[in-house]
């Protein structure tokens, strides 16, 4: 059952062989047992867990089920669940009890899915290791002294350990595929404006895309299916006629053009990992595809970009954090002033401080137009190379992160070296595009390493096309971390 | 460009983070080397290059003018630090 696929389990329990508070309570077991290892869990309900359960199977029962209904699924702690803390990784949310679900769970929820918990982050989505959570550290399943990568490291882990059969994601700027990649498993940020912001607290709100996290490109498919809609409250949601992603997963590869990018095999790039992505490259060619070598020569650039970008954007959006309506509020204060200062001293940990002054220096008199607007700038070009190089392929395939998971402790004193670990994956969410990571092998140290797979606007289904034939042909994703 | 204490204090206040001045020594230092990284943006020519906000070319839509919000108000305001009376209490603002 732990690699079951999620069409695998729909089968089981639409043919009644096995019900949802059964599948719920064998996961539960399973986070019991390990969480206290991996801390891949913020909150953990089991009473809440198995009551959505029995209302699956009761829908079920009164034949009001959809193939989704039953299938346990947790979220990362960004998406606000109404009736559950939903704590965004930080101090200063750590009493926050959600009285809203956002629309991706509003959506999920419809389809019956049921609630495993929430999963552990970055505090606010800053980060490249889960190492700045207010709730600590995750640790990676495949070696426990090994970060699970971040944003979404909870996620990740809950995934990898087979703690849940699929986790909900956010990236900003790799915050699902560069986990993903970490911990072995597949995982999907689609294009800017599928999947709505609503109730998924906002980090750089230009740059923020929800999607899945899960064993496979197609559960994947299945969830992003689930997940992807027009929504009002977000106004950068878009109106498109909704579109089946999984359409095209058994299509053969023959005659795609992969798109091999030369800065992303260059200097930086470990060898264990290069030569891992080399091989299933090769897969991909064995399979009928063939390759070409494009180029986007911003890529080390992009990382500059985003720092300024995601920090402005950021320092914006965490101004509503002032201990006023919702939240942590500090117990001693002298006046207003005081009372907005000690509260977001103390409530908001050393990273995300960073950002918030990064982010109002760059927005400050006098520097906008050399950091603000240069940035800008910056991604109209980043978003014209990937539209150069897509004149010449259909998918761009590459590493999605320069090594394997690093260990615990090992970047933190440097936040520069932290930030370019997310070289190949920033410049997607610069330009809007989706992209994905599956696992295609290992490195030296017996870590994962993630494939990369970018697409050009709104080619989700060929990018799960494309993943799930090589999934197919390969094994990497059924590989379980030993000890679990 | 060279970042100052003074700058990190500035940045902090109109930030609403109280920093103290071995904080801010150590912010300063990390915020020389990432802003290291940043300055490699200025290499770039981009005269005559139009900024771009967004990756998809949405413009803010309107909507009908009728009601679509109920009134959530206490359910809003369970998870407040301090009201009363539907209202939300701060620190003395006017003497």
């Amino acid at each position: 059952m732990l690699n079951a696929s999620l069409k695998e389990l729909a089968a089981r329990l639409s043919a009644g062989k096995l019900s949802s508070v059964d599948l719920t309570g064998e996961f539960l077991k399973r986070i019991k047992a390990l969480n206290p290892r991996l801390n891949a869990f913020i909150t953990v309900d089991e009473a809440a867990s198995l009551a959505e359960a029995r209302a699956a199977d009761a829908l079920r029962a009164a034949g009001r089920a959809t193939p989704l209904t039953g299938i346990p699924i947790a979220w990362k702690d960004i998406f606000c669940t109404r009736g559950w803390l939903t704590t965004c990784g930080s101090k200063i949310l750590s009493n926050f009890v959600s009285p809203y679900d956002a629309h991706v769970v509003e959506r999920l929820k419809a389809a019956g899915t049921v609630s495993l918990g929430k999963t552990n982050m970055d505090e606010f989505a800053m980060g490249s290791s889960n190492e700045t959570s207010f709730y600590g550290p995750v640790k990676n399943p495949w070696d426990e002294r090994a970060v699970p990568g971040g944003s979404s490291g909870g996620s990740a882990a809950a995934v990898a350990a087979r703690l849940a059969p699929a986790a909900t994601g956010t990236d900003t700027g790799g915050s699902i595929r560069q986990p993903a990649a970490l911990c072995g498993i597949s995982g999907i940020k689609p294009t800017y404006g599928v999947v709505s912001r609503y109730g998924m607290i906002a980090f750089a709100s230009s740059l923020d895309q929800g999607g899945p996290m899960a064993k496979s490109a197609e559960d994947l498919a299945w969830l992003l299916n689930a997940m992807a809609g027009f929504d009002q409250r977000d106004s950068t949601s878009l109106n498109r006629e909704p579109e089946d992603d999984g359409r095209d997963l058994e299509r053969p590869l023959t005659g795609l053009r992969i798109g091999l990018p030369r800065e992303y095999f260059a200097e930086g790039l470990a060898a264990d990992v290069a030569k891992a992505v080399d091989v299933a490259i090769a897969e991909c060619r064995k399979l009928g595809a063939t390759t070409v070598e494009v180029s986007l020569p911003k890529t080390r650039l992009s990382v500059p970009a985003y720092y300024v970008l995601a920090p402005a954007e950021a320092s914006s959006n965490l101004a509503r954090f002032d201990g006023v309506r919702y939240g942590y509020r500090a117990p001693r204060y002298s006046d207003l002033m005081d009372m907005y200062r000690k509260t977001r001293a103390e409530g908001f940990g050393a990273e995300v401080k960073r950002r918030i002054l990064i982010g109002t220096y760059v927005l400050s008199h006098g520097y906008y137009d050399a950091y603000y607007l240069q940035a800008q700038k910056l991604r109209r070009l980043i978003a014209d190379d990937f539209r150069k190089a897509f004149e010449a392929c259909d998918v761009i395939m590459g590493p999605t992160s320069p090594t394997t998971a690093f260990n615990l402790g090992e970047r933190t004193a440097d936040p520069v070296q932290m930030y370019l670990s997310d070289i190949y994956t920033i410049a997607v969410n610069l330009a809007g595009l989706p992209g994905m990571s599956i696992p295609c092998g290992f490195g030296d140290k017996g870590r994962p390493v993630g494939l990369q797979i970018v697409g050009n606007y709104f080619a989700e289904a060929k990018m799960l096309n494309v993943a799930h034939r090589y999934q197919k042909a390969t094994d990497w994703h059924l590989r379980l971390p030993p000890n679990i | 460009m060279a970042l100052s204490l003074e700058d990190v204090h500035r940045i902090a206040y109109l930030a609403r983070i109280a920093v103290q001045d071995a904080e801010a020594r150590q912010v300063l230092g990390q915020l020389q080397g990432i802003f290291g990284l940043i300055e490699e943006m200025q290499a770039v020519d981009t005269a005559g290059i139009a900024p771009m906000a967004h990756a998809q070319d949405v413009t803010q839509r309107l909507r009908e003018d009728r009601v679509a919000e109920t009134d959530q108000h206490p359910l809003f305001q369970s998870v407040a630090p301090q009201v009363e009376a539907g209202l939300y209490l701060v620190p003395k603002v006017i003497e």
